[in-house]
C-alpha cells in the first residue's frame, strides 16, 4: 500500500467530528507548533518538505511563505482557496467534507507560521453543506481551545472564517478570490502588486489550496525531511487525484508522486483500467484547462520513458508532447468519446466562466465556443481550424489572469493532436452529426 | 527648505532614451516622448482602457501590450509575457519595444480583432464616429476583413437620467465610466452586471443616474457607447468647430470646449488632452443647460493635435506610422489597411453576395435555435 497523508484516517467512522480525530492523534501538530515551535520553524518545516501548492500551478508552497512582506503595525492574512470547481477536479470537496479537522489545523498552523490572526476559507458556494461541516468543526475547534483568543496558552490569537464564494470559477483565481472576499466583483487584479504584498485589504496575504495546506499537520507531525523523501525528485510527497471518466473505480485517490501513468491507471488500486471492452483513447491528467494528451503520449513520453504522475514527468516535452499536473483532475476518455464535442464542452464552460474583464479573454472564448459549435454540429469550414489555433495563441499569455491560457490550451491541444477528427467533422458532416457519431479512423488504420 | 528632487530613472524605449521620474509608468515616459517630439507621437502605445485622471483604470483593453526586452539594469532578463504598458512601472536600465516589436504589433492586430467581433460597427449612424478611440485604434492596427461569422451580441438602448444614452452594443467594457461615477460621484449607481462577454454596464433596474457630475460619463466614453441625448444625432462631429470658451460656475472649474454649427451652439464638453483625456470634469449645468453662446467667454479655437478627424477632416495617413518603412511612407502611397479581398464595384455581385450571407446567418440562427 502507498504512503497516506492526508486519507489515512479518512474511512474511521466518525472522523468529522472533534473526538474522533482527536483520537487519531489530530490537533498534536497543533500543540507541537505553537508550544514547542518559533512561527519561522514552522516555515523552514514547510520549506524543506517541498510541498508544492496543490491548486494547479504547483509553486512550492514554504517559497510563497517566504514572499510575504512583513510590513510593521499591517495585518496579514491567510487565505484557504476551496473555491474548487475546475471541470475534472473534485478532491478538496472530498477532503473537506470527509475530514474538516485536517483543513482546520493546517489553518492553525499555517496562520501561525505566517502570524496571521484571521484567516478565511473560500468556499465556492454551491457546496453549502460543507460550508456548514466547516463551521461545525471551528465551532467544536474553539470549544476545545484550539481556535479563538489565546491558543493553547501560548498569547497567539487566531479566528478562522468561512466565506461562502458566489459560484464563479473565476474567483479561485487568488487575485479574483481576494476581490470577491472584499465584497467586490469577482475580477482578477493586475499583477504586481502580489498578494504576498498588497492582497486582502491591500495587506501581505497568502493563498493556498486546501489539499496543500492539509499536509502542514503531517509534515509538523514527522518533519518536512520525511515529507520529501516521499515522491520523485522535486514533485514531493502525496497528491490527490480525482479519476474520473470511462475506467472501472472512479474517485479520489491519493497516490505517491512518481506512480507511474500506467499503475495508476490500470492497478486495482487506483482507477482499475477502462471500462470492460473499450480502450483508451485520450486522457487530461490535471483539470480540464491542461492540454489534452492522445494514448499513445500519456503512458510514454516522447522520449520513451514512462510517464509518472508527477510534476516533472507530465510536463515532459512542453505542449508539444507533454502537459500538466494542474490540479489533479484525470478525465479518462475511451474510443467512444468525441474530442470535438469534448473540446467545445470545455470552451462552453470558459465562455461561461470568463468574467469579461480583459478583451483577449471576454471575446476570444465565445468566439472558440460559438467556432467549435459550428464544427461540432456540421457546419464548419476547413479554415475554422486554424482559425481556432490562431485565436487560442493570439489569447494565450495576453489576459491579466491564467484563465485565458486555461481557455486555450484545451483547444490547442486538442487540434494539435486529434486534428484528424477535427477535419472528420467538417468534411463529414452528415455523419459526425449523428448521435454517438465518434471519429474512428486511427483505429482503422490500427 | 530646498526640496530633494528624485533620482531620474533612464529607460529606452522603442530604441530612444527617456528620463522619467520613478513610479512613472511605461505609457507616460512614451508619451513623454512624444510630448517632446510630436514627429514620435506614433510611438505612444493605444490606450482604449486606460485614463490617466481616473485611479486604478488601466490593464483590461490590453491594447497597449509592450515586451519588455530588458527588465532593469541590475535584472537584465527579459519579461515573459508581454506587460500592459499602461500600469507597468518603468525600472532603471529597462528597454521596452513597442512599434519594433513584431510581435506586440501582431498581438495588437488582435486585440482589435477581439474588440470588433463584438462591435456592431455602425459608425455611419453613431454619435461618436470621428472621435472615436475605437475608431482609430481600427485604422492604425487593425485589418479590414473580419473573421468572424456569427452573429453578435445586442443590447437595447437604456435611457440613464434625462441626459445620457447607453447603448451597450457598442461598449468595450473599459470600466473607464465606472470608474469615473465611483471616483467623482457621491452615490455611484452603476457599474457592471454579469460575467463575459455577456456582462454590461448597467444601473440596477434602470434606474437614472442623478447628479450633478453625471454628464461626464459621455467624455471618458472610448466609444460611442454612452452619448448625450442633447447632441444625439444633431451633427456629425468633424462638421462642428471646437471653440475654448469658459464661464463662472460654482460647481466646476468652468473650462470647457463649445462645438459650433454656425452660430449655435451644439454641444458642450470639457477640454481634453492630447491624448483625448478630460483635463477637469465639469458639471452638467455647464454642460447640458448653457448652450448660449452669451452663458460663455469665448478663448479661441481648440487645437486637435492629434490625428483626427476634426483637425484634418480627413484620416491623415502621414500620421499613422508603422514600423520599419516609417521613413519611406507618404500619404501618397500609403495603404492603408491590409485586405486582400477582391474588391466590388459591380452592384449586382454585392447585392448577390448579400443575399447569401443574410442566409447564412439565418440559416445559422435556425440551427441555433433548434439545438
Amino acid at each position: 500500500m502507498a504512503k497516506k497523508i492526508l486519507t489515512e484516517h479518512i474511512n474511521v467512522p466518525g472522523i468529522e467530528t472533534f473526538d474522533v480525530y482527536r483520537k487519531q492523534g489530530g490537533y498534536t501538530a497543533v500543540e507541537k507548533a505553537i508550544k514547542t515551535m518559533t512561527p519561522e520553524e514552522v516555515v523552514e518545516e514547510a520549506k524543506k518538505s517541498g510541498v508544492r501548492g496543490r491548486g494547479g500551478a504547483g509553486f512550492p508552497m514554504g517559497m510563497k511563505w517566504g514572499f510575504l512582506a512583513k510590513p510593521e503595525g499591517v495585518p496579514r492574512y491567510l487565505v484557504c482557496n476551496a473555491d474548487e470547481s475546475e471541470p475534472g477536479t473534485f478532491k478538496d470537496h472530498h477532503l473537506m467534507k470527509s475530514i474538516p479537522h485536517l483543513l482546520i489545523e493546517g489553518m492553525i498552523i499555517s496562520s501561525f507560521a505566517l502570524g496571521a490572526n484571521k484567516s478565511f476559507i473560500y468556499v465556492r458556494g454551491e457546496l453549502m453543506y460543507v460550508i456548514r461541516i466547516l463551521e461545525k468543526a471551528i465551532e467544536e475547534a474553539k470549544a476545545q481551545g484550539f481556535l479563538g483568543k489565546n491558543i493553547l496558552g501560548s498569547g497567539y490569537d487566531l479566528e478562522l472564517v468561512v466565506q461562502p464564494g458566489g459560484g464563479a470559477y473565476i474567483c479561485g483565481e487568488e487575485t479574483a478570490l481576494l476581490e470577491s472576499l472584499e465584497g467586490k466583483r469577482g475580477n482578477p487584479r493586475n499583477k504586481p502588486p502580489f498578494p504576498a504584498v498588497k492582497g486582502l485589504y491591500q495587506s501581505p496575504t497568502v493563498v493556498n489550496n486546501v489539499e496543500s495546506i492539509s499536509n502542514m499537520p503531517w509534515i509538523i507531525n514527522n518533519g518536512g525531511d520525511v515529507y520529501a523523501a516521499i515522491g520523485v525528485g522535486r514533485s514531493t510527497g502525496t497528491k490527490l487525484i480525482s479519476a474520473s471518466g470511462h475506467i472501472q473505480k472512479p474517485g479520489v485517490y491519493e497516490i505517491e508522486l512518481g506512480v507511474s501513468v500506467e499503475e495508476f491507471l490500470n492497478s486495482d488500486e487506483y482507477c482499475g483500467g477502462i471500462r470492460k471492452g473499450h480502450h483508451l483513447k485520450a486522457l487530461v491528467a490535471g483539470g480540464s484547462s491542461v492540454p489534452i494528451l492522445p494514448a499513445h503520449l500519456i503512458m510514454k513520453t516522447a522520449n520513451g520513458e514512462d510517464r509518472l504522475m508527477s510534476y516533472e514527468s507530465l510536463s515532459d516535452g512542453g505542449f508539444a508532447t507533454g502537459t500538466m499536473l494542474g490540479s489533479g483532475g484525470f478525465i479518462v476518455f475511451d474510443e467512444t468519446a468525441c474530442i470535438v464535442r469534448n473540446t467545445w464542452n470545455f470552451s462552453r464552460f470558459y465562455h461561461h466562466e470568463s468574467c469579461g474583464q480583459c478583451s483577449p479573454c471576454r471575446e476570444g472564448t465565445g468566439w472558440m465556443e460559438k467556432v467549435l459549435h459550428r464544427i461540432e454540429h456540421g457546419h464548419g469550414s476547413m479554415h475554422d481550424v486554424d482559425l481556432l489555433v490562431d485565436i487560442s495563441k493570439k489569447i494565450e499569455g495576453n489576459t491579466i489572469c491564467p484563465l485565458g491560457d486555461a481557455a486555450a490550451w484545451p483547444v490547442a491541444s486538442a487540434i494539435r493532436h486529434f486534428r484528424d477528427e477535427f477535419v472528420w467533422h467538417i468534411t463529414n458532416p452528415h455523419e459526425a452529426t449523428q448521435p454517438g457519431a465518434v471519429y474512428r479512423g486511427e483505429m482503422e488504420l490500427a | 527648505m530646498e526640496e530633494i528632487k528624485p533620482q531620474l530613472i533612464k529607460i529606452t524605449f522603442d530604441g530612444i532614451e527617456v528620463e522619467v521620474e520613478p513610479g512613472t509608468t511605461i505609457m507616460q515616459a512614451a508619451r513623454k516622448i512624444a510630448e517632446a517630439d510630436e514627429s514620435q507621437a506614433s510611438l505612444v502605445p493605444p490606450a482604449m482602457c486606460y485614463y490617466k485622471p481616473l485611479n486604478a483604470s488601466g490593464g483590461k483593453c490590453r491594447a497597449c501590450l509592450v515586451k519588455v526586452a530588458q527588465g532593469s539594469a541590475k535584472d537584465p532578463r527579459p519579461m515573459p509575457k508581454l506587460v500592459p504598458s499602461c500600469i507597468t512601472q518603468v525600472q532603471e536600465g529597462m528597454v521596452v519595444e513597442n512599434t519594433t516589436n513584431q510581435g506586440v504589433l501582431d498581438t495588437r492586430k488582435s486585440i482589435v480583432e477581439f474588440l470588433l467581433i463584438n462591435h456592431p460597427l455602425d459608425c455611419p449612424i453613431c454619435d461618436q464616429a470621428g472621435e472615436c478611440h475605437l475608431q482609430d485604434f481600427a485604422f492604425e492596427h487593425g485589418s479590414v476583413k473580419t473573421r468572424y461569422e456569427e452573429e453578435r451580441r445586442t443590447f437595447d438602448k437604456i435611457d440613464i437620467g434625462p441626459y445620457v444614452q447607453l447603448h451597450m452594443t457598442r461598449c468595450i467594457l473599459c470600466y473607464r465610466c465606472v470608474y469615473t461615477a465611483d471616483q467623482i460621484t457621491n452615490k455611484r449607481v452603476h457599474g457592471v452586471m454579469n460575467r463575459g462577454d455577456a456582462s454590461e454596464i448597467s444601473t440596477y433596474i434602470e434606474k437614472a443616474i442623478d447628479n450633478d457630475f453625471s454628464g461626464n460619463v459621455i467624455d471618458v466614453c472610448p466609444v460611442g457607447a454612452l452619448t448625450d441625448k442633447t447632441f444625439r444625432f444633431k451633427q456629425r462631429v468633424w462638421f462642428t468647430k471646437p471653440e475654448d470658451a469658459h464661464r463662472d460656475c460654482d460647481k466646476c472649474c468652468g473650462k470647457v470646449t463649445l462645438w459650433y454649427r454656425g452660430d449655435e451652439v451644439l454641444r458642450v464638453t470639457a477640454r481634453k488632452n492630447t491624448w483625448g483625456e478630460v483635463n477637469d470634469f465639469i458639471c452638467n449645468t455647464c454642460r447640458f443647460d448653457k448652450k448660449q453662446t452669451s452663458d460663455w467667454v469665448l478663448e479661441g479655437p481648440t487645437k486637435v493635435k492629434r490625428s483626427s478627424v476634426i483637425s484634418a477632416n480627413k484620416y491623415r495617413a502621414d500620421l499613422v506610422k508603422k514600423p520599419d518603412f516609417a521613413l519611406k511612407l507618404a500619404a501618397s502611397q500609403y495603404k492603408p489597411v491590409d485586405d486582400d479581398r477582391a474588391y466590388v464595384t459591380d452592384e449586382e455581385t454585392i447585392r448577390q453576395q448579400s443575399i447569401e450571407n443574410n442566409e447564412k446567418a439565418n440559416h445559422r440562427s435556425l440551427l441555433a435555435k433548434n439545438n
